[in-house]
């Protein structure tokens, strides 16, 4: 499904290269998860594959279902069925959560040729899908991200993750700032999901998630590189011993 | 040669007042406009005729028109501007008392009638003749007191020149807004509109105005709240129309009384729109805001606030919230001024004055001003110039939103704290879908 061949991106503003050369492919219906030292890089892969200016991409590929990703906008990977739960979701002032939503589904299937859905359609679906994720009809009607707490914030990208229904979703730390009791909820949100249709790539930096969350494959990520694949059992060691050891096998 | 006569025209003359080619100019501009005589007003006109001979036109040199070039309301005569097609009706949604003014001159047959219960509706022009009216106390009198400390040439010009305007007097709470349409009829009329709103103790109504009043407009509202009154003004300036216009809101607000002024405007021309309030009561509040949008691939756009807040009693409420949107190397300007009189204890003033500029070419130019002598008060004021928020942009079409949608939810984000000023929720989601269809390109705006 996902497959990314030796990217090497560098700032478009410095000349600073953060992905060096970074190959790694996710089939269909399966789940990997990227570990990896602050700062080696992970965020900026999420970026890159979603489209963010700001990056260029100097050598290598990445392609969803055979297509390069690289030359569409952001908005065209989304409708080729590509999501980022970003690290740190945006707050935008004015804009409902509601509208927000109701206006990415519908941009969506207009790009794909589908029919939109009506507001009677899509308010039952959404009123369900938030249930699940203890969302309330409140936090729906505020402005999007607007004074949700660290774990509201992930626990609403699930949300939008949910309705859009992507193929290949990608997760930037959504562990990060949940509360036990919301880290069970969001892991049952991503596990409903699973199908041989859709993959999962998951940026954690605990293993926590990975109990909840089953990766077929884990990557271990260091300075703009995958330097280390394995099965669930490298995120285990990695919890155990830190990345001392693998970043010196590596070297 | 004297020392003058070595300085270039420009510099010698509109700014030496009482010079012989300032007082040229300002006599070539009263030529040109045909001046009623005689009436009910006749004494305003005059006192204003003099008032204005005493200060002159501004010069680009003044200081109050620092930002905005004076000369386009200063040429005699309007330059034609074409008159775009079809009608734009803005809150369809609401039954209201529509009044039609076509070039600035009531039309009666077009109107409906003006018998509403609640309220006293006539006209200056139906009334030139009376040999009295009720108005004729405040006609030119909050203009008059309005000129200091800075004078306002073109409101003074207005009261001399006025050709007709409404005279609504409020004495209940009408059960429906009044409603001034305004169309154009030819393509150069240079149009002088006044009216004059005494809302009296108690009383509560909602003035709507839509379309576009000329070529070029000058226009002043003077409004009298006595206590305890409401006043709501809800202008939508039409966008289809290139124009230019000045315009003056003198409001006097008598204690627990409150005024709340909301204009929209889109596009246009060179457009000057003066605040200018006197909060004389306890308790009084007052309200000013603005959403602007311009775009220059349409025509040439000069958009200027100026704002003037006096608290002059206890425990005043005064907000000021502009949002301009500025596209293609508009220019936007505001200047807005709280003044807190000695003893006015317990002020409350706010002032935001914010700008999202679209390019690198637009502009937006801000003086905001707080004069306070009174030393129990909170007042604020900010000012902010910015551009689209990239990584809100990038969150929307990460989401599958394109990126010229995205941009339309980030400027009507944007202007949403402006938009909040108008209470009336019907009334803000026809504002709101005015503007989306503005700016998604929707021709029919
Ligand atoms: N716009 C930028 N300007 C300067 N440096 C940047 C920029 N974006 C990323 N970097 C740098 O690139 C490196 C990789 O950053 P990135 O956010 O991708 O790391 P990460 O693996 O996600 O880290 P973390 O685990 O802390 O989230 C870091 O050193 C970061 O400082
Ligand atoms: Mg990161």
């Amino acid at each position: 499904m996902l497959k990314i061949d030796n990217l090497h991106v560098k700032l478009e503003e410095e000349d600073k290269q953060i992905l060096k050369g970074l190959s790694l492919e996710v089939p269909a219906g399966q789940v990997h998860a990227i570990m990896g030292p602050n700062g080696s890089g992970k965020s900026t892969l999420s970026y890159v594959l979603s489209g963010r200016d700001g990056y260029e991409v100097t050598e290598g590929d990445a392609s969803l279902d055979g297509e390069s990703l690289l030359e569409m906008e952001p908005e065209e990977r989304a409708a080729a069925g590509l999501f980022l739960a970003f690290q740190y979701p945006v707050e935008i002032p004015g804009v409902g959560n509601m509208t927000f939503l109701r206006t990415a589904v519908n941009a969506q299937r207009k790009a794909r040729g589908e029919e939109e859905l009506s507001s009677a359609e899509f308010l039952k679906i959404v009123r369900e899908k938030a249930k699940e994720l203890q969302i309330s009809p409140e936090m729906l009607k505020r402005p999007v991200n607007m004074g949700f707490s660290g774990g509201e914030k992930k626990r609403n990208e699930i949300l939008q993750m949910a309705m859009l229904e992507p193929r290949m979703c990608i997760m930037d730390e959504t562990d990060s700032g949940l509360d036990v009791d919301a880290m069970r909820l969001v892991s049952e949100g991503v596990n409903a999901l699973r199908s041989p249709d859709r993959s999962f790539l998951v940026i954690t930096h605990y293993q926590r998630l990975l109990n909840h969350i089953q990766p077929d494959v884990v990557h271990i990520m260091s300075n703009g590189r995958i330097i280390k694949s394995g099965g669930p059992e490298l995120a285990l060691e990695v919890e155990e011993n830190g990345y001392g050891d693998l970043l010196a096998e590596a070297d | 040669m004297t020392e003058a006569a070595v300085k270039t025209k420009d510099e010698v003359t509109p700014q030496v007042s009482g010079a012989p080619k300032a007082a040229d100019a300002l006599e070539a501009r009263l030529a040109a406009l045909p001046l009623p005589k005689g009436g009910w007003s006749a004494d305003a006109r005059s006192e204003a005729l003099a008032r204005l001979r005493d200060m002159g036109l501004p010069g680009p040199r003044d200081e109050y028109w620092r930002f905005t070039d004076p000369r386009p309301f200063n040429a005699p005569e309007a330059k034609p501007l074409p008159i775009a097609d079809g009608a734009s009706p803005l809150f369809t949604s609401r039954d209201k008392l529509t009044l039609v003014f076509v070039d600035g001159v009531f039309d009666a047959a077009a109107s409906d009638d003006l018998s509403l219960e609640g309220v006293e509706i006539s006209t200056l022009k139906g009334t030139h003749d009376d040999a009295d009216h009720w108005a004729k106390g405040l006609y030119g009198a909050l203009e008059t007191a309005g000129q200091k400390p800075a004078a306002r040439p073109f409101a003074a010009l207005n009261t001399a020149a006025a050709q007709d305007g409404l005279l609504i007097r409020v004495t209940g709470t009408p059960s429906k807004p009044i409603h001034v349409l305004h169309r154009r009829g030819s393509d150069d009329a240079d149009v002088v509109w006044h009216h004059v709103i005494r809302v009296e103790e108690g009383a509560e109504a909602t003035l709507l105005e839509t379309g576009t009043v000329g070529a070029r407009s000058n226009g002043v509202i003077e409004a009298d709240l006595a206590k305890g009154a409401r006043l709501h003004m809800i202008a939508a300036k039409r966008a289809a129309d290139p124009k230019i216009g000045i315009s003056h809101i003198f409001a006097r607000v008598d204690e627990g009384a409150a005024i709340k002024s909301f204009v929209l405007s889109v596009n246009g021309n060179v457009m000057r729109n003066e605040a200018i309030i006197d909060m004389v009561g306890d308790d009084a509040v007052a309200h000013v805001a603005a959403a602007v949008l311009g775009d220059q691939n349409v025509g040439p756009f000069h958009h200027d606030d100026t704002v003037f807040i006096t608290h002059g009693a206890l425990r005043g409420e005064s907000r000021q919230v502009f949002k301009k949107v500025l596209k293609n190397g508009a220019t936007g300007v505001f200047q807005g001024k709280i003044l807190v009189k000695p003893g006015a204890q317990k002020t409350d003033g706010y002032q935001i004055s914010q700008a999202l500029l679209l390019d690198e070419r637009s502009q937006f130019l801000a003086k905001p001003e707080l004069e306070i002598y009174a030393d129990d008060v909170a007042c604020s004021h900010g000012s902010t110039t910015g551009a689209i928020d990239e990584d809100a942009l990038f969150y929307f079409r990460s989401r599958g939103i394109p990126r010229e949608r995205a941009i339309v939810f980030l400027v009507l984000s944007f202007l949403a704290d402006a938009l909040e000023e108008v209470e009336d929720e019907g009334l803000r989601d026809e504002i709101n879908e005015r503007l989306d269809a503005w700016l998604t390109d929707r021709p029919q705006i």
